[in-house]
């Protein structure tokens, strides 16, 4: 049987998506350096569009792949070192401390390595950020320059600064060790919080959401549980971005219009991510002390088990923003915080906390700030006054489908 | 292979003013205690004097040179001292960088160039 170029071109972009991280991470223990583990392993991409024409689909695609690209790097590891290399190598593991067989037989799963690497402390977080969906998820710099809004030129100055700091720091190409992993795990873990933000909220263009983005970020907290299954953060992690994805279907009506999640159909929520969600939440909530992902999750678990909005348990949900603000304070968990007040408590009781907050310079330009605060005033019939709050919070936001519920907003208080 | 780092320490000299020389002592101490628990990895280092003995030199642009009294850039914390160590990779370049007694700042890590 002869496959069609689109079935070839099919099974490499699944290929691609599945299977960048594993090729490339072992790729770049054998290269040593991250650029030519990237090329190689394009040039490994780009042969088998052609070895797959002809000979089939390999039946195990990856490994297919992690040959193809491995052989390539050492030839030309052997090339420079001829050459004579100018440049540090990218820093191995002394021992190769458990070689665990990545499910090929052939290579180990080398992808907890490159994920550490990309999410080293040392580096800034945008450079782990953009260092992950390039190295990680197989992005292009052209993809992650517009997720960002930044010029492309910028984002690859970005990237080749980071990858100069690991060579010539020697940022190593390992596991951290165990007195480090907690920490090193929060790094990592926070830069897949931000893929999927970046993603499930756009800060502008026209769509609510960039849903390519999000599911970047859910398959990075889905593959960062799979490979440290021990971590309660991980599961709650991924625990977390499955709830909140479960509502997406909801967020957003026939007619393009944002939906708070009072007014969401809550039959449209996805009862299959629920679920899975909630029983990683319990299994984060099962090994105390509960951390920063284990709290978001469980307030994204007391949301799923209200079967209508008036059932919403926001005693639980503000005993749980208490905490998290007592342990990792921030404004944006303090406004998170005070919208549970409101609903808690009373919304006169929320405009005093939201008050201080206007305060805060962190803040300034928040565009939720500002819109917390126009509904606090709607709702506590302050209408002038909410008025030029809504009009503040447009001002912030280039969201489309944002703005166009604050001017919808708007419309409603002017014909009041 | 092995690489080399220099750890620069960062300190407030207010702070060590306002603290007084039985703070000086006790830092002394314990500077000697992380030395001898890195001995392996310590390639060498220094306390330096302080920023009123430093000296700054920029070349004019003419060939000639300008001499000021003072640090090269005035920031609140002044290097005060450092240390090079030798270490297999970043990671442990920084588990002993996070040794350096440092209590009136931090320390910054940069790797040399061979």
């Amino acid at each position: 049987m002869t496959l069609t170029p689109a079935e070839v071109a099919s099974a490499i972009e699944q290929a691609h998506h599945q299977e960048w991280a594993y090729v490339l991470a072992a790729t770049a223990r054998v290269a040593a350096d991250l650029d030519l583990a990237e090329d190689c392993v394009q040039d490994a991409y780009a042969k088998a569009l052609v070895h797959w024409q002809a000979e089939g689909i390999p039946r195990r695609p990856g490994a297919w792949l992690t040959t193809v690209a491995t052989r390539r790097a050492l030839e030309q590891r052997r090339r420079s070192a001829v050459l004579e290399r100018k440049l540090p190598l990218l820093v191995p593991d002394p021992v190769d401390n458990d070689p665990q067989d990545g499910g090929t037989g052939m290579f180990p799963d080398d992808r907890l390595r490159l994920v550490f690497t990309c999410c080293h402390p040392a580096l800034s977080q945008e450079s782990q950020v953009a260092l992950t969906l390039k190295l990680v998820c197989g992005l292009s710099s052209a993809e992650i320059a517009k997720a960002f809004l930044v010029k492309e030129a910028t984002l690859q100055a970005r990237i080749t600064r980071a990858k100069q700091k690991i060579a010539k720091t020697r940022i190593p190409y390992h596991v951290p060790r165990v007195g480090e992993l907690p920490e090193r795990i929060d790094a990592v873990l926070d830069v897949v919080h931000l893929v999927y933000s970046v993603g499930s909220t756009a800060k502008f263009g026209d769509q609510l959401s960039r849903p390519d983005l999000a599911r970047r970020g859910l398959d990075l907290a889905r593959m960062v549980h799979l490979l440290l299954p021990d971590s309660a953060e991980a599961s709650a992690l991924l625990g977390h971005l499955l709830l909140t994805q479960s509502r997406e279907a909801a967020r957003v009506d026939d007619a393009g219009r944002l939906v708070l999640m009072q007014d969401q159909d809550r039959s449209q929520w996805d009862g299959e991510l629920i679920a899975e969600g909630l029983e990683l939440v319990e299994v984060a909530l099962g090994q105390p002390p509960v951390g920063r992902f284990g709290l978001l999750a469980a307030i994204g678990a007391v949301h799923a088990e209200a079967r209508r909005w008036e059932e919403t348990d926001w005693d639980q949900i503000l005993g749980l923003y208490d905490l998290l603000l007592a342990r990792w304070p921030s404004p944006v968990v303090a406004l998170n915080r005070a919208v549970a007040v409101s609903y808690a408590d009373s919304p006169e009781a929320a405009l005093e906390v939201v008050r201080e907050l206007i305060e805060d310079p962190a803040l300034a330009t928040y565009p939720y700030l500002a819109a917390t605060h126009a509904d606090l005033l709607r709702r506590t019939g302050q209408w002038q006054a909410a008025l030029t709050a809504y009009e503040e919070a447009l001002t912030f936001t280039d969201n489309a489908v944002e703005a166009a519920y604050l001017n919808q907003r708007l419309d409603e208080l002017r014909s009041r | 292979m092995v690489g080399k780092y220099l750890v620069m320490i960062y300190d407030n000299e207010a702070k060590w003013a306002e603290a007084g020389p039985p703070a000086e002592e006790a830092n002394h101490l314990r500077h000697q205690e992380f030395a001898q628990a890195n001995g392996a990895a310590l390639r060498g280092g220094a306390q330096l004097g302080g920023s009123d003995s430093a000296t700054s030199i920029r070349s004019d642009g003419n060939g000639g040179f300008v001499v000021t009294d003072g640090t090269f850039v005035e920031t609140k914390e002044v290097m005060g001292g450092y240390y090079i160590i030798e270490a297999a990779d970043m990671d442990e370049a920084l588990a002993i960088a996070k040794q350096v007694p440092s209590p009136m700042g931090g320390v910054e890590v940069r790797p040399i160039i061979n």
